[in-house]
């Protein structure tokens, strides 16, 4: 009895130095936002920044439904790119009718863009959860991108509304020309958006939907309508994205069908799920891979959607809570103070999971650039996609790469499930 | 005289040409402690379907205090005052057991769908919801997540839950099922202790805990009331003896 009680007090445990450490954490991404272009001052660097920047906003509104509430959207571009067109018509208005609004202020309007877009559409989507939901979603998503193309004098056509954002007035004498003024102003809406969102999590409303994602039926027998639930939750949502959209249409100053299609609803849910949607900064780690990945990856290969793919299919089957998921299974070892039991059984792991990776990527730009021709080069080594050298190289590390990753990755499971066991032993896991 | 806490009047359910329900009548006075007994299959989970709102009859009327509430959907039902509790278990599975409670104390302490204030920062709701989390025994396990819980303490968060909006009509659907005898004792005097005051009604299939702790009792076989009565009243029915007791005895 002595040991159930010492093992959950420490459970249970809340230290004081919680609330400090919490606003750290927070005042360090703030710090971090406003150094990094001071460090990366490269044009290419600070357009990265700046798309990571809309991506987590996106993102971390997308992880309202799907992490929050439970409601998988496969149509939550819909509202990004509607806070995109109504924040171009938006600067575009400020300009011909010389109203005194500042850009900063631009991403306010994406954001009623997709709030009114979701307080007309929500109610009737959100009446049903699952796979319901997700169908409307889906066909909402195609029934407004193919809109967009019809509708020419709000979407522009094919062309899209394009805008000028040094048009605007002025504010603390910013153009907001430079891209890096462009890159503060998406921060701070970033910073805005992510305590805005945070707090969201920590209402009321909050908190009910996360018991509507874990069970609706119960919801309704403490009071509860799991339908107003969720539309609330979606409205929000709906805000957030059209914020980022706003972000988005400031950034490329060009709204265009592409913001509400298919492929950025994909991205977005793409990315929350990489990331992890168990936790809050987990959309945060997605975006920023995702993006990076769609960056770096476009330059280097063709078939960089492929690679997503993969890497998609891997976290769905070996880590469905994401990489906030995997980060945060270490905490309770780390607090046990039993992690470095296996952290060895990682490094043995890397080599051959490393070539596993390398003969997968050879296998795929073989097969991709076969008819081309052109070399491949992977990490300095060339290879010639016709040769069978190549093919036999790709071969050998696959085969031979996943035989000896599998025993590497056995290795891991027993020192894991050793450390866990000491772990639930000393009460740092339940 | 004050209304009936609970009073089902003719009641039918038909899942297609299948009666479940025949003409049920049952009447639960106000601070009465009713248990509804019946074989499997009677129809006493789906009486409290019915009742709660989960299910609306085919005919008939329920009426909570006076209010007729057959129709209302669940959570109307839940805001006038009725709780229910779950055979299966009925948690949020991956919220903590503290979340579990506070969320179940929310819409009664008037916050409803409030996305303007922080959770944390409600005085009221803190406390009560630390005091149910004591009255179930479940402080020290307050950050688990329901989930992980045993069985026996599932059912507790069950009950707690259950409670926590502070209705005055609860409805326990068998909180003992599967519990080991210790346990059961420890469940029903935690029912007794905190229903006290409010109106009970309980399906249960353990005698003794009938016996111990229900005012009235009524007994429902093939989804019709064949009596109502005290313990000792429906101890000495000859039909009740015959359609269910006796089947228990052998």
């Amino acid at each position: 009895m002595t040991t159930a009680t010492t093992s959950t007090s420490k459970l249970a445990d809340k230290s004081s130095g919680d609330g400090l450490r919490f606003y750290a954490v927070w005042l360090m991404g703030i710090a971090a936002l406003i150094v990094l272009p001071m460090i990366f001052s490269s044009g290419g660097s600070l357009t990265s920044f700046s798309l990571i920047g809309i991506a987590i906003v996106f993102a971390l509104s997308y992880n309202i439904l799907l992490g929050q509430t439970g409601l998988l959207s496969f149509g939550h571009a819909v509202h990004y790119g509607l806070g995109g067109f109504a924040a171009c018509h938006m600067m575009n208005a400020v300009v011909s009718h010389g109203w005194p609004i500042p850009l900063p202020f631009i991403p306010l309007f994406g954001g009623l863009g997709g709030l009114v877009f979701a307080i007309i559409i929500g109610w009737v989507m959100t009446k049903r959860a699952g796979t319901v939901f997700a169908m409307i979603s889906l066909g909402i998503g195609e029934l407004v991108a193919s809109s967009s193309l019809i509708l020419r004098s709000v979407f522009g056509g094919e062309s899209g509304i394009t805008t000028d954002r040094t048009a605007l007035p002025k504010m603390f004498g910013w153009s907001f020309g430079p891209q890096l003024q462009v890159y503060y102003l998406i921060a701070f809406w970033l910073v805005l958006s992510a305590i805005a969102m945070y707090a969201l999590t920590r209402t009321p409303l909050g908190r009910i939907s996360n018991a509507v994602r874990d069970n609706p039926e119960r919801v309704q027998f403490i009071g509860y309508d799991p339908h107003v639930v969720r539309y609330l939750a979606f409205c929000f949502a709906g805000f957030f994205a059209g914020v980022a959209g706003g972000l988005a249409a400031i950034n490329f100053e060009i709204a265009n069908s592409a913001y509400l299609g298919a492929i950025q609803s994909g991205l977005v849910l793409f990315s929350t799920f990489i990331g992890g949607t168990a936790y809050f900064f987990g959309p945060i780690l997605g975006a920023i891979l995702v993006t990076y990945l769609q960056l770096g990856l476009t330059s280097v290969t063709s078939v960089w959607q492929l690679y997503f793919g993969i890497i998609f299919i891997g976290i769905v089957m070996f880590s469905p809570g994401g990489i906030a998921g995997l980060l945060m299974m270490h905490r309770p070892l780390v607090r046990a103070g039993t992690l470095w039991t296996v952290i060895p059984s990682y490094f043995v792991a890397i080599v051959p999971t490393v070539a596993l990776a390398c003969g997968v990527i050879l296998t795929i730009e073989t097969v991709s650039r076969y008819s081309g021709g052109e070399a491949i080069n992977l990490f300095g080594i060339g290879f010639k996609p016709q040769s069978p050298v190549t093919w036999i190289v790709a071969a050998v590390l696959v085969v031979g790469g996943a035989f000896v990753a599998r025993l590497t990755w056995r290795r891991i499971a027993d020192a894991w499930d050793r450390a866990a066991t000491v772990a639930r032993d000393r009460g740092y896991l339940a | 005289m004050s209304a009936a806490a609970i009073e089902v009047r003719a009641v039918e359910k038909r899942f297609g040409n299948v009666g479940i329900i025949r003409d049920l009548n049952l009447s639960v006075a106000q601070g009465e402690r009713h248990a509804i007994i019946g074989p499997n299959g009677a129809g006493k989970s789906t009486t409290f379907n019915l009742i709660s709102g989960h299910i609306r009859p085919t005919s008939g009327e329920v009426k909570l205090n006076g209010d007729v509430i057959s129709g209302l959907r669940p959570f109307e039902i839940n805001r006038r005052g009725l709780s229910r509790s779950f055979q299966v278990t009925n948690v949020f599975a991956r919220m903590s057991v503290w979340e579990n409670v506070r969320c179940a104390v929310l819409w009664a302490t008037g916050h409803r769908y409030a996305f303007w204030k922080n959770v944390d920062s409600l005085p009221e709701v803190r406390e009560r919801t630390a005091r149910i989390l004591d009255d179930i025994h479940l402080t020290h396990r307050r950050d688990v997540p329901a989930g992980l819980l045993t069985y026996a303490e599932q059912r507790e968060l069950e009950i707690g839950i259950t409670i926590a909006s502070g209705a005055t009509v609860v409805m326990l659907d068998e909180p003992t099922a599967g519990m080991s005898n210790a346990e059961t004792e420890r469940a029903v005097a935690l029912i007794r202790r905190l229903t006290e005051g409010k109106t009970l009604v309980i399906v249960e299939h353990d005698m003794s805990v009938v016996f111990g702790l229900a005012d009235r009792i009524s007994v429902l076989v093939y989804g019709h009331i064949i009596a109502s009565g005290t313990p000792e009243e429906i101890r000495r029915d000859p039909k009740v003896k015959e359609a269910y007791l006796g089947e228990e005895a052998h």
